[in-house]
């Protein structure tokens, strides 16, 4: 066991990877010689050759459609967007073709390629260096879609989703990579070499797709949450005093719904959480479910807590970003209603 | 700042030379003699060969007679093939259009007039070579002895129907056959192909692969996107873009604007490009080959514009009578690729006009005899189809619980 933080998490899962599969070729702008701009690559251009792991043109779509064609030659790519961001000009690629390759050829053709990309906000990263996209690809049928929380499943989940036969975009919360975040901008935040979290394992393990991770036991009402949003949970659930059990999904597509109709049937209570815009956002997609599938055990209404339907700010940062007082209402409000 | 240097402005928006009711008129498009272009060494260097990005290779002069240094790159029995795999497209298209017609399938597009391109390019190519093509170059699949049955069970989505209906008409699939399954989205297979070449790289293969689109798709971003990674990581890749003059209605020089040529954009790249008379078999078989040989050697990509025209409507859902005068595609300078061939044939003496009419009539038996077997298995709209059960099938290489939900929801 060695603690890292989640870029050392998701380095180390790209290192394992190479290593036990020639057929791993990593790339994308700025992640060769450089190591990646939050060096997610660092030393595995060295380790492996540069026909392994290289740098690419400023082209979303040259490298999406790339890896595509790679992964039709037998490869397994593992490409970089550098922001989630950006990954617009590749949205062609990612939903027309890497989503429905095996569909359209009947498995005569498939695409076993993963779209790793820096995403969310708290970092004071504006319009453009802090979006959260994954509404935009769990509405592709044909595509996986996977966020971490932590070191530890960012590396499990990323060695997962190499080694899945599908396509899978894996969302690493940027704000995370070097320590949690509970959405306490006016603290000290505390690197992961603190947290338990941050104990990775040396060598291949794996998280499989599609399970949620119970992160706090609860009988009160369930959080339903990924990503950053995790940490601010458990927050707001200790400065509120709701016993809450929040369930941190993992996985968007394909979603656990098991365990997120188990926990909200225990609880008779429900709040969404996320970072992306509320409007047609991934809550709406869970707070469906859960309606459809716990409505005569819930005592409340489904709550969701998310972004403003405002691109994302600058200044206007934390008044944004749904921190743990945001949060922590909504829970009160649903504990009442 | 002075007034006098002010004036207003005006937008170009480029027409084509004759619309319906006019005469059609290619007097500016320059044809150059047969033979006349030079041979380069397959290593030249993209801007010493610049010339032949902006004049037309040929090889089939108006006699009949193959001249020049492009000539001779095919046996007697490999052109005789060539005539005859021209003219089963043609019989293929004739018949689908028709079964279109007739409601047994929904949609169906011809390669009428552009039949020496893929067919001549197939034949450069070896096994384990993959095409991504457009949804114009089923030549590649009849050049390469994929079964005309399996072509037309995908047109009729029945029960044969390899991609078990999933698909429009016209988008096959086959890795076997080295053709890249067909996506609806203009250009996207660029970047792919080029992405395919940098695998075979990254392994140390000899395999190499072919991209494939039309002059009016040249203008999506994904052909610079295929342009640029082509050219940066020197992959074993044949660019090529079939310049129809036509998207659907849209004529070339829109795409194109006023100057240059589409070759000639692939000499912004350092890619060596190179213009050929895509109606003239012997030409792209030998620009092909060229190229095929740049690929193998690990000398990069080449960027090949095969001159042509479309001239059939763009689909089945098209009526070209609506943008461009009636005759055009008679008016072409290239003429046609068939009669070419068969001239050529003729004057070398391997070939008559009885035995082509006779040839004609083999290959449209032939594909009468498939579309009796395909249509034993149903077509779009009578007989057996692929179960509603296969809708579900194929979306993840392990069915996700929601969609498990799903399909015992639509009760298959």
């Amino acid at each position: 066991m060695a603690r890292m933080t989640m870029i050392e998490a998701v380095r180390d899962a790209m290192d394992v990877s190479m290593g036990q599969d020639p057929s791993v070729v990593v790339f994308g702008e700025d992640v060769g010689y450089f190591g990646g701009v939050f060096r997610a690559t660092q030393g595995l251009q060295e380790k492996y050759g540069r026909d392994r792991c290289f740098d690419a043109p400023i082209s979303e779509s040259g490298i999406v459609g790339a890896a595509i064609g790679m992964a039709a030659n037998g490869l397994r790519p593992c490409v970089e967007i550098q922001f989630a961001d950006y990954m617009y000009p590749a949205y062609d690629q990612i939903t027309q073709e890497a989503a429905r390759i095996r569909y359209r050829s009947n498995g005569d053709f498939t695409c076993p390629i993963t779209i790793r990309m820096p995403t969310g906000g708290g970092i004071f990263g504006g319009q453009t260096h802090s979006q959260s996209p994954e509404a935009l690809f769990t509405h592709v049928s044909g595509l996986k879609v996977v966020i971490p929380s932590n070191p530890y499943d960012a590396k499990g989940l990323l060695i997962s989703a190499i080694e899945d036969p599908d396509p899978v975009i894996f969302m690493e919360p940027k704000r995370l990579y070097n320590g949690p975040f509970d959405g306490h901008h006016d603290r000290p935040v505390t690197p992961w070499s603190k947290h338990d979290a941050g104990e990775v394992p040396a060598g291949r393990y794996a998280i499989p797709l599609g399970k949620a991770a119970k992160i706090r036991e609860g009988a009160d009402l369930t959080l339903l949450t990924y990503g950053t949003m995790v940490h601010v949970a458990l927050a707001a659930a200790a400065e509120t005093g709701v016993d809450a059990e929040i369930l941190d999904l993992r996985t968007l597509v394909p979603l656990d719904l098991d365990a997120i109709v188990e926990s909200v049937n225990k609880t008779g209570r429900c709040v969404i959480l996320h970072e992306a815009t509320l409007t047609s956002g991934f809550g709406g997609e869970l707070a469906a479910l859960v309606a459809q599938h716990c409505f005569y055990r819930l005592e409340a209404p489904i709550r969701r807590v998310a972004g403003w339907d405002t691109p994302y700010p600058h200044a206007q940062e934390w008044a944004y970003f749904p921190g743990p007082a945001r949060v922590g209402q909504a829970m009160l409000e649903t504990m009442e209603g | 700042m002075s007034e006098l240097h002010r004036s207003s402005l005006s937008l170009h928006v480029p027409e084509p030379e004759v619309r319906p009711g006019g005469s059609p008129d290619f007097s500016n498009v320059k044809i150059p003699r047969a033979g006349e272009a030079p041979r380069p060494e397959p290593d030249a260097k993209a801007e010493d060969i610049r010339k032949l990005a902006f004049t037309i290779i040929r090889v089939l002069n108006r006699e009949g007679e193959a001249v020049g240094p492009w000539a001779g790159s095919l046996t007697d029995e490999q052109l005789k093939a060539g005539l005859r795999h021209m003219l089963l497209l043609r019989a293929f298209d004739s018949r689908m259009v028709i079964a279109q017609r007739q409601g047994k399938t929904s949609f169906y597009i011809q390669n009428l007039g552009e039949e020496a391109i893929a067919c001549a390019f197939r034949k450069a190519l070896g096994p384990g070579d993959m095409n991504f093509p457009t949804y114009r170059q089923a030549g590649l699949l009849i050049a390469g002895d994929y079964p005309l049955v399996t072509m037309m069970n995908q047109i009729y989505s029945n029960a044969g129907d390899p991609l078990k209906g999933r698909q429009l008409p016209i988008m096959y699939s086959t890795r076997e056959n080295g053709f890249f399954t067909i996506s609806g989205n203009l250009a996207t297979q660029y970047p792919q192909a080029v992405g395919w070449a940098m695998a075979s790289a990254i392994k140390k293969d000899d395999k190499i692969a072919a991209a494939w689109i039309g002059d009016g798709s040249t203008a999506e971003s994904d052909f610079h996107a295929g342009l640029v990674f082509a050219s940066t990581y020197k992959a074993p890749v044949i660019l090529n873009v079939v310049n129809n003059q036509w998207a659907i209605s849209t004529f070339q020089g829109v795409a194109r604007g006023g100057a240059g040529t589409f070759a000639a954009r692939g000499l912004g790249f350092g890619i060596p490009s190179l213009r050929v008379d895509g109606n003239d078999y012997l030409a792209v078989h030998a620009v092909a080959s060229w190229a095929v040989e740049r690929a193998r050697r690990n000398l990069g990509p080449t960027l090949i514009e095969h001159v042509t025209y479309r001239a059939g409507a763009h689909s089945t859902s098209d009526d070209p009578s609506a943008y461009r005068p009636k005759g055009e595609s008679d008016a072409w300078p290239l003429g046609d690729p068939v009669i070419r061939l068969k001239n050529h044939l003729i004057a070398k003496g391997l070939w008559s006009e009885e035995r082509h009419v006779q040839l004609a009539a083999e290959t449209m038996d032939e594909v009468m005899t498939a579309q009796k077997e395909a249509e034993s298995l149903g077509t779009l709209h009578s007989g057996d189809r692929p179960s509603s059960r296969e809708m579900f099938e194929g979306v993840y290489a392990e069915m996700p619980p929601h969609l498990r939900r799903q399909r015992q929801e639509a009760g298959v």
